[in-house]
């Protein structure tokens, strides 16, 4: 199918789909075909999903994170524990964090990491939501999981700095060699970092 | 079809797409230059690619002044990864980058500062070091994009011994006594930019900072009409916090006038 054998509706469906992450303009005429066959099962449930996601999903005043409830279930849920925030770069880092299901605590959604290259400031991320938070009486522990790169690991030593008069412990996560991984492979930096960090 | 081969110190990468990303690098014998990595988006590309670390680099466009592409960034010497958890070092590997990428000239190669900077990159583990070779290196940048100071004499007196002082107009030494009615506009000059056997103490350390800082603001990115990167700053409070320098009370920066 080309676009002029298309009406106008398909064809911005195919542009939509074709600006959505893993899709280019192939995949993307490949998906809005796979939903016109499926009218029923797949097309009208997802345009409504869609509509309700769209009407419904906000960013939690609290944490940063999505959820259609504000503050979100994650701030709300009972049995987490208030004394230990973890600081997310993304919304997609949290819920990694949460399908590992080792950490229990409440969350801190970033936005961002500081980045020269991109002009991105200490007043472009949520920090002070997180230092608002980590001043709380209940809060202990401040665990910043952000990525093992330059960008991440400077952002990480700026919020070290921004909370040293806080009375909060502040960690970060482990680097090295990742589970399943082989030395033989590693990259010479992962390898000095696991040899840093070692105990 | 253009291509170049040339080693490189990586100064940072973007995202681009799913899977691309652009890398800028400062080359040996090109300068500042940029491509396109094909799976530079992947973890195990991006950890190679990461600001600091020199790369065997092959360039390739259709034009020479296309985008084009790194057929090949192979990995040199990995420094970044051995200082992410040392907050003064990766905050000066961070001020080196933000630096040469704002303010060199895409193509000019400039070695002798390529040379400086791999130096200054290798010696980012001994905090008793860098911060006086930082300051020399920034003296460095200033000289290869033509901002130089003449620290060779004095302006006044042409003595070439005991020079303590850097005229913020000029950009030339002067003693002090000398000079001594306009003291108070210039800018001390620490000793060990002068002198090899001169201490550079935590004062020296800071007056170096004030002095290249000056002129990295008024004069090199005043005309790129830019801001001195902003992790300079970030580097140069975490040394004050950390001690391993400091101003003296009361040392604004002289007016230009």
């Amino acid at each position: 199918m080309t676009h002029r054998s298309a009406g106008p509706e398909i064809l911005r469906l195919i542009d939509l789909l074709a600006k959505l992450p893993g899709l280019g303009p192939r995949s993307a005429r490949r998906a809005a075909l796979h939903l016109l066959k499926r009218p029923d099962q797949l097309l009208t449930p997802l345009a409504a999903a869609l509509a309700d996601a769209a009407e419904k999903v906000v960013a939690c005043r609290e944490c940063g994170n999505f959820d259609t409830v504000d503050p979100c279930s994650i701030c709300t849920a009972a049995g987490r524990d208030d004394a230990v925030i973890c600081a997310v770069e993304q919304v997609g880092d949290l819920w990694a964090m949460e399908r590992s299901g080792v950490f229990r605590g409440r969350y801190h959604v970033l936005g961002g990491v500081l980045s020269a290259l991109d002009g991105v400031g200490p007043d472009d991320l949520n920090l002070s939501g997180l230092i608002a938070r980590a001043l709380r009486p209940e809060v202990r522990e401040v665990i910043l999981a952000l990525n093992a790169t330059v960008e991440g690991q400077t952002t990480v030593h700026y919020i070290a700095d921004r909370l040293a008069g806080v009375d909060v412990v502040v960690t970060r996560l482990a680097h090295g060699v990742p589970v399943g991984g082989e030395l033989d492979h590693l990259d010479d930096g992962t390898i000095a970092a696991a040899m840093a960090s070692r105990r | 079809m253009a291509e170049w081969t040339d080693r490189g110190v990586a100064l940072g990468l973007r995202r681009f797409g799913e899977t691309q990303a652009i890398l800028d690098v400062f080359t040996r014998n090109r300068g500042r230059a940029r491509g396109l990595v094909h799976g530079g988006a992947s973890r195990k590309r991006r950890s190679v690619l990461q600001p600091g670390n020199t790369l065997q680099l092959v360039w390739r466009a259709r034009l020479a002044d296309d985008l084009g592409h790194f057929a090949q960034a192979e990995p040199e010497t990995e420094r970044s990864a051995r200082h992410l958890m040392d907050s003064l070092a990766l905050s000066a590997l961070t001020s080196v980058a933000s630096l040469l990428n704002d303010a060199l000239p895409e193509g000019e190669a400039k070695p002798g500062l390529f040379d400086a900077t791999e130096t200054l990159l290798d010696v980012l583990g001994d905090v008793d070091v860098w911060p006086a070779l930082f300051v020399r290196w920034e003296l460095g940048l200033l000289t290869a994009l033509g901002y130089g100071l003449d620290l060779s004499r004095c302006a006044l007196s042409g003595a070439t011994d005991g020079l303590t002082h850097v005229s913020p107009r000029s950009g030339r030494a002067v003693r002090a006594d000398a000079a001594a009615e306009w003291l108070d506009r210039l800018l001390p000059l620490p000793g060990f930019l002068v002198s090899n056997a001169a201490s550079a103490d935590g004062e020296a350390v800071g007056q170096g900072f004030r002095l290249t800082g000056w002129f990295l603001e008024r004069r090199l990115f005043g005309d790129l009409n830019k801001p001195v990167p902003e992790p300079r700053d970030l580097m140069i409070d975490r040394l004050e916090r950390a001690g391993r320098l400091s101003f003296p009370a009361g040392a604004d920066s002289p007016d230009e006038e």
